[in-house]
């Protein structure tokens, strides 16, 4: 995980020069920073289970990258799309996902292909996080009597039990990364130690945990979460601020580059639209 | 909320019924009131797709009272039925209008307060609910859900496979009173076809003791037979058949329409403002200030279809 989070962009075009603290990298957003960092995880012909917005522009943008070969697919029983730039899906389960897909069935399908293992990777948001990756999307507060009712699981239970590798990639804020979610909504690494497959979740891994500040993965044994790299411009103390429980810091903590500017042209080209003097990708 | 059937009820129900292959065409008033107050009713698509919003608002029309509703996704035609009062259980894995308008208003104001309960599912698990249930048996073991806080929350249990001896999650069978769903076409006895995704439509209507379905276009048992493989449910999985053009609007029908996103920016912004009042009002005027389904999709005006249509041309594959 780490090397391809660390290894510079061959093709950057501008050297990685760090901005202030608090300044987005090269112009980039905080999201286009995550996106970027999301994207250089995924290999060439691996099958990704993704969500809409922001990962599944990360996954597009990997497919015109180094993964021409990857395969998308969303639980709206779509396998294999791609997208028409700047006309994206603001649901899993519409026209705009299928764009160009290879096969159309139907979403327990898709989930039962998670469970028997075809699936590399899954990416997942989270409203809360905690150090051992379990994220909640349900409840904030006490479940019996909850402050804000979440959305809920929708896939994200079902493709952290039956993805093969998740990567978790969410803003990096305090209130965010807890000490322990109000509610189990996906089950990480449980309370560490085996917990996770002493409950019957057989397969599956949490890989890593990328955010608008760094990339973080869980320590072998203990599957605490832990500090592995920062993004550019970000200190490890600013990193502990935004953590709400205590991080694990090795000695030696790595740099993520910042996005190339070809890396950021691709990703706002797939956001917003082919600019008319583009060609064609 | 009555006790769900179990599989045994669930058989002898549809071994003793009588399924005539006969032409099941209805009006959509006719069809909703084939639901009754304290159903369990199953809504094909999902989210906001090929959603049978056209059989959905005649059954706002009606008022029931006590229903529990399930999907795979909701969106925010739940929101209509807590707002009227109609429901008060929701069986789902997500709720929302949709990623660009943030949370559900409505749906938070009910279910944090207590009025309306919401049985959160993985959406793996639905669809497992509902396959159980088609496929006569009464439960599917599974991967998902163990572990999880979902889990106890609904009850749910675990089974030690007698060959393994691994623990598995036991998702038990789901068996709707009826399942609403729409269709791109269907001939008058109930052989229903769709084009593109098929949702969780196959398995919650198998499962389902009434089936009704909405099709864009009734077509005749020959253009059936011209097309097998374009079969979803055959006619004697099917109770009542109508005809009705942009059935699903504002959500999309694969190939046909994309769903009208303006439309739910005004919804939005009406339960934004209003809460529950807002979701009130947007039923009095696009529901309640109608004679039927077909006056509301006029109100929208072709100009807008068209632009709807040419969006979900430009998306087929060509």
């Amino acid at each position: 995980m780490t090397d391809a989070i660390t290894r510079p962009d061959p093709a950057a075009a501008t050297p990685a020069s760090a901005p202030p603290d608090g300044a987005a990298s090269g112009g980039a957003t905080a999201e286009e920073v995550m996106a970027v960092t999301a994207s250089r995880l995924l290999a060439d012909h691996k099958v990704i289970f993704a969500g809409v917005g922001m990962p599944l522009l990360a996954a597009a943008l990997a497919r015109r990258r180094q993964a021409p070969n990857l395969t998308i697919v969303l639980e709206g029983g779509i396998i294999g799309t791609r997208l028409l730039p700047g006309h994206l899906p603001v649901s899993t389960n519409e026209m705009r996902a299928a764009y160009g897909a290879q096969m159309l069935t139907d979403i327990t399908d898709i989930f039962l292909f998670a469970q028997r293992g075809y699936f590399d990777y899954g990416f997942l948001g989270a409203a809360q996080v905690d150090r051992y990756g379990n994220i909640n999307t349900s409840v904030i507060g006490d479940p019996a009597r909850p402050k804000v009712r979440l959305p809920g699981s929708g896939g994200a239970n079902d493709i952290i039990s039956l993805c093969n590798e998740i990567f978790i990639v969410t803003q990096h804020e305090r209130r965010r990364f807890v000490p322990r979610v109000d509610f189990v909504t996906s089950p990480g690494y449980l309370t560490g130690d085996g917990s996770r497959e002493r409950a019957g979740l057989l397969f599956g891994k949490i890989g890593a945990v990328v955010t608008d500040l760094a990339v973080m993965d869980f320590e072998p044994g203990s599957r605490r979460m832990r500090l592995r790299a920062l993004q550019p411009g970000v200190t490890a103390e600013r990193v502990r601020d935004q953590t709400g429980f205590e991080l694990l810091v090795p000695g030696e903590i790595g740099h993520v580059p910042p996005p190339s500017q070809e890396e950021l042209r691709v990703y706002r080209a797939l956001r917003d639209g082919e600019p008319p003097t583009a060609p064609a990708g | 909320v009555k006790a769900a059937p179990t599989f045994r009820e669930a058989r002898a129900e549809l071994e003793g019924r009588q399924r005539p292959a006969a032409d099941k065409r209805m009006t959509a008033e006719q069809a909703a009131a084939l639901v009754g107050d304290g159903d369990h009713v199953a809504v094909g698509g999902t989210c906001y797709s090929r959603t049978p919003m056209a059989l959905l608002f005649a059954l706002l029309k009606l008022r029931r009272r006590g229903l529990t509703l399930s999907r795979p996704l909701a969106c925010y035609e739940i929101e209509l039925f807590l707002a009227t009062g109609a429901a008060e259980r929701i069986v789902t894995s997500w709720v929302g209008i949709g990623l660009r308008w943030g949370l559900a208003p409505v749906f938070r104001h009910y279910v944090e307060t207590g009025a309306a309960a919401y049985e959160e599912w993985s959406h793996l698990a639905m669809g497992l609910r509902y396959r159980a249930g088609a496929m006569g048996v009464p439960f599917l073991p599974a991967l998902s859900m163990l572990g999880s806080d979902l889990a106890p929350a609904v009850g749910l249990r675990s089974v030690v496979c007698p060959y393994t001896g691994e623990r598995l999650a036991a998702v038990p069978a789901l068996n709707p009173d009826v399942a609403i769903i729409h269709a791109h076409r269907a001939d008058p006895l109930g052989n229903v076809q769709v084009d593109g995704y098929r949702h969780m439509d196959v398995d919650m209507a198998r499962a389902a003791r009434t089936v009704i379905v909405s099709a864009e276009r009734i077509v005749s048992p020959e253009e059936t037979a011209a097309r097998p493989w374009a079969t979803m449910l055959p006619h004697f999985a099917v109770d009542a058949v109508v005809e009705i053009p942009h059935g699903a609007y504002p959500h999309e029908c694969y190939g046909l329409y994309e769903a009208d996103l303006d439309h739910f920016d005004e919804y939005a912004g009406s339960v934004r403002d209003g809460g529950p009042d807002g979701a009130r009002r947007y039923v009095a005027a696009n529901v309640d200030a109608h004679a039927g389904f077909a006056a509301f999709v006029d109100a929208v005006g072709d100009e807008r279809l068209a632009e709807l249509a040419a969006g979900a041309r430009r998306l087929m594959p060509r």
